[in-house]
């Protein structure tokens, strides 16, 4: 590793881009997220404990873990297939379906939030239509993961597409001229190669998801100890002026995103590994 | 070699944040505030539902500002939900003067120590110039005859209401109902929670704020009736007049929206003269014609019935001081492990 | 492409069946229903909530933050994806998990962390105001916010190329004695453009909705700080329901017209190579 090291600095500008990357990461990211950190050490370890763990906050996070992890599951199974359609195939209005896939992070959260509640409420199109299997959608659970599956799509198929798109199909083509079934191939040839992009995108739409706001307060009811989300509960812990207990909670979720990404930066490092093993 | 990277590092991490800092300076300056002898600016940090309002009234502020002094205003308007606009303000956001949707948000800037102690009195009808209160919006015929706070209790009855923990309006609405279970129950605290509580158990959407409550109720046909300001409800009547009906119930809460000059701002920018008037001025007739116009009732007894056409005088209306005031009210019912807790915990 | 059996062709339709019945539900509909309700009450009241004098100010500042986050999530990405990937440093995951972190963190809390920065409660306040320098509650704030969200679009984008791509080619123009600059612009940068411009358009489109953050440190100062999405939120709880979808609509244009530039520049770009 070490001798390594030596070799690689051959390339020019490590300090300087290392100076950039890192006095920037601190002045917008680093030093903001320290206040929140400064400002709940302020509190005893008693009055944290209990700020985070009151049954109320404790439903919210339930709420907001389950539906995040669900919409990203979908998300993940969603974004491979998406991804695949898009470089795999030759389809009308392919590129008009590649340039749609963006669209979730421009429209403003809070108008995506309208629009899919009027959508899935009982009186909407797609509301409607469940409503007479007796399932509504708006202002239940399932009303959180659709505006959560919506909010995360994007990730994981740009996580995903641009590895496929590298992938060499010569290996597939040789395995099906040997004979190996399609599945097969999948499973053996290209999904260990897009596994952790696909983990990536799964990440980060997770912490997106678990951390999502203005879509959500329309579309879930709100209703504490069953659609209530986490960062409603902050929310109105600072309408109630308790900086204290929102400090507190929002750290709780900050950690809980940070710890996502990291296992998901650790695969992928250990995928990378792997792949780059032999050269 | 690695000393010098290290040292590179440094430089230019320590370039960089001269050229953020000075950047943002920059930036910062340029929004100065150009006050002079012949124009003056003042910001209004309000709640949702005054835009129209403020919109009326700023251009007939202006015109009597301009005749009195010969000088030019300009009033740069701010809503959201008061709440949160009040806590901008105690964060920094430069307010001259405050309009919010009650006291208790006004009494968060003055302990941020921006407003000085008994502002209450010093505008008069306890700083409120106008004022509302809470009615009932049910769909037209009124299918599920609802008359009064008894009939939300129902079962079948499909509520919708904001969340008064983050509405800061919609406590109005919690209180009202609390006000009627306490004249039936008299007083009885344990059958008035239990009213509440089953008043909350037909409430379908919990909006945070009281825009996407009346979004639930009208776009979407959600529930039966929507708990509403007046103001609101007139609002929503006026999009949909062959949709809704209102009814008001037979007791109902004196919902007082607070007036105040911030004024740790006035005295910082030298606007209080301006400020204190432009409050001052919501009182005379021309802004209670105005007040009265979007709904809100005026405070001044004679101009009141000359709408009371739009209004229903015979309400009977509680306030706030029979909950002891802001404070306490906030404290037993809102505050976390308050009486609104309870009523969801229970289950 | 190796040939299509029957079975592949219909493996094939079924996957373009499922993947355009998703994005027709879950993306075109919820636009569809914006400009339906965008245009409800008919044209005149589409274009007279468009070319109101607030929301054109609020559209010009929605293009400011958005310009300024590109530009210096640009800067950013390109700096750090060099650093992460042509040199080997302890703490690697680290650094990359920080710069992820962004993304993941609640608009909700991201709007919080500046007001506890620069807000009344800081301990920088008083040097502030002692230098005359608003950052919450007007541009710069909103900017930094802005910049905050969408921190690691353009740099997510460029490392994974970089990385596949490996240090070979550089460490041999580097040994040939090339400058950083030639190796950068003749051997770099044409491996990245395209994930390059992925990025800024990624990073243009969500800047320009941004929403949450943006909320909780603008002030929503009318005709000063509020930006497109904030102007939305405003009419939309002034009971402005139809001028709100209208509003949302420039958006999805300027969304939509963004993501057709990038179509056109790639494709021209791709035909040539």
């Amino acid at each position: 590793m070490k001798k390594r090291k030596k070799t690689k600095r051959v390339i020019p500008y490590f300090g300087l881009s290392m100076g950039v990357t890192i006095s920037m990461l601190s002045v917008i990211v680093l030093i903001p997220l320290a206040s929140l950190v400064i400002y709940t050490a302020q509190m005893s370890w008693q009055d944290i404990w209990e700020a985070i763990t009151r049954s109320r906050v404790m439903a919210s996070y339930r709420v907001s873990f389950l539906t995040a992890l669900a919409a990203s599951a979908i998300n993940a199974v969603m974004g491979v297939i998406l991804a695949w359609v898009l470089v795999r195939y030759k389809f009308p209005f392919k590129r008009i379906l590649d340039g749609m896939i963006e669209l979730p992070f421009a429209l403003p959260t809070a108008v995506a939030g309208i629009a899919l509640t009027s959508l899935t409420a009982d009186t909407g199109i797609i509301g409607g239509f469940f409503s007479k299997l007796g399932i509504s959608i708006a202002y239940t659970p399932i009303g959180i993961t659709v505006a959560l599956v919506f909010i995360g799509i994007p990730f994981v198929v740009r996580a995903v597409q641009p590895v496929l798109e590298k992938l060499d199909p010569v290996y597939e083509e040789a395995a099906g001229v040997m004979g190996a079934s399609r599945v097969r191939i999948f499973w053996k040839i290209i999904f260990p190669e897009i596994l952790p992009s696909v983990l990536t995108g799964f990440g980060l739409a997770f912490g997106r998801c678990l951390g999502e706001y203005g879509s959500v307060v329309f579309i879930a009811g709100n209703k504490p100890f069953e659609t209530e989300i986490t960062p409603l509960v902050i929310m109105s812990e600072l309408q109630e002026y308790d900086y204290a207990s929102a400090t507190a909670i929002a750290l709780v979720m900050l950690v809980a995103s940070f710890l996502v990404l990291f296992l998901v930066n650790l695969v992928q490092a250990r995928n990378t590994k792997i792949l780059t093993g032999g050269r | 070699m690695k000393n010098k990277s290290v040292k590179k590092i440094l430089a230019s991490v320590l370039a960089l944040s001269v050229i953020g800092v000075s950047a943002l300076a920059f930036a910062g300056c340029q929004k100065a505030d150009t006050s002079n002898d012949s124009k003056v600016k003042i910001t209004n940090v309000s709640y949702d539902p005054t835009r129209e309002l403020y919109e009326s009234y700023n251009k007939a502020f202006a015109k009597h500002w301009k005749e009195k002094t010969g000088q030019e205003v300009e009033v740069t308007q701010s809503h959201g939900g008061s709440g949160k606009q009040a806590l901008e303000v105690a964060n920094g956001l430069e307010a001259d003067v405050v309009t919010l949707a009650l006291e208790y948000d006004v009494n968060a800037v003055r302990d941020a120590g921006l407003i000085e102690d008994g502002w209450v009195s010093e505008f008069d009808n306890d700083s409120s110039p106008y004022t509302s209160t809470i009615v009932f919006l049910v769909r037209k015929g009124n299918p599920k005859n609802i008359k009064d706070w008894d009939d939300l209790v129902k079962s079948g009855v499909g509520v919708i209401t904001p969340n008064p923990k983050t509405s800061g309006g919609a406590r109005w609405n919690y209180l009202a109902a609390w006000a009627y279970a306490d004249k039936k129950y008299n007083g009885d605290e344990s059958k008035i929670e239990d009213f509440v509580k089953k008043l909350y158990k037909n409430v379908l959407v919990l909006d945070s704020g009281a825009r996407g409550a009346t979004t639930s109720f009208v776009e979407n046909g959600q529930g039966d009736v929507l708990l509403a300001w007046e103001n609101e409800a007139y609002l929503s009547l006026k999009d949909y007049p062959n949709d809704y009906e209102i009814i008001t119930p037979s007791i109902s809460i004196l919902a007082q929206p607070s007036v105040a000059v911030v004024d740790s701002v006035v005295d910082d920018r030298g606007t209080r003269k301006v400020a204190t008037e432009y409050l001052q001025y919501l009182y005379s007739d021309e802004a209670q014609k105005i007040a009265a116009e979007n709904y809100y009732r005026p405070y001044n007894k004679d101009i009141l019935k000359q709408y009371s056409n739009v209004f229903d005088l015979d309400i009977n209306l509680v306030t706030i001081k029979d909950f002891g005031g802001w404070d306490n009210a906030q404290k037993t019912h809102f505050a976390d492990g308050g009486v609104f807790d309870k009523i969801y915990e229970g289950k | 492409m190796h040939e299509e059996t029957k079975g592949s062709k219909i493996l094939k339709w079924i996957l373009i069946g499922v993947s355009l019945l998703f994005v027709v539900l879950m993306l075109v509909l919820p636009l569809v229903t914006v400009i339906t309700e965008a245009l409800k009450s008919g044209w005149q009241v589409f274009w007279q909530a468009v070319s109101d004098e607030y929301t054109v100010d609020a559209i010009l500042l929605t293009l400011e933050a958005t310009g300024f986050a590109v530009l210096i999530n640009t800067v950013f990405g390109v700096f750090a994806a060099w650093a992460i990937t042509k040199f080997r440093f302890k703490g690697k995951k680290l650094l990359t998990t920080l710069i992820d972190l962004p993304v993941t963190v609640s608009p909700v809390i991201a709007g919080l962390i500046f007001v506890l920065t620069f807000g009344r409660q800081s301990p920088l306040y008083p040097v502030l105001q002692a230098l005359d320098i608003k950052i919450i509650f007007a541009v710069p704030g909103i900017i930094l916010a802005t910049v905050f969200v969408t921190f690691p679009f353009i740099s997510r984008e460029l490392i994974p190329v970089l990385e596949s791509q490996g240090t070979d080619e550089e460490e041999a123009a580097a040994l040939m004695g090339a400058k950083g600059t030639t190796i950068f612009r003749k051997i770099t940068f044409p491996h990245i453009k395209w994930a390059f411009l992925y990025g800024v358009v990624l990073c243009a489109a969500r800047a320009m909705g941004e929403f949450g953050a943006v909320s909780v440190i603008s002030g929503h100062l009318r005709g000063k700080t509020n930006t497109l999405p904030l102007h939305v939120e405003i009419l939309f709880n002034e009971f402005k329901y139809v001028p709100a979808f209208a509003v949302s609509a420039i958006l999805v244009i300027m969304a939509v017209v963004i993501l057709i530039i990038r179509s056109v520049v790639e494709y021209k770009g791709k035909k040539e190579s």
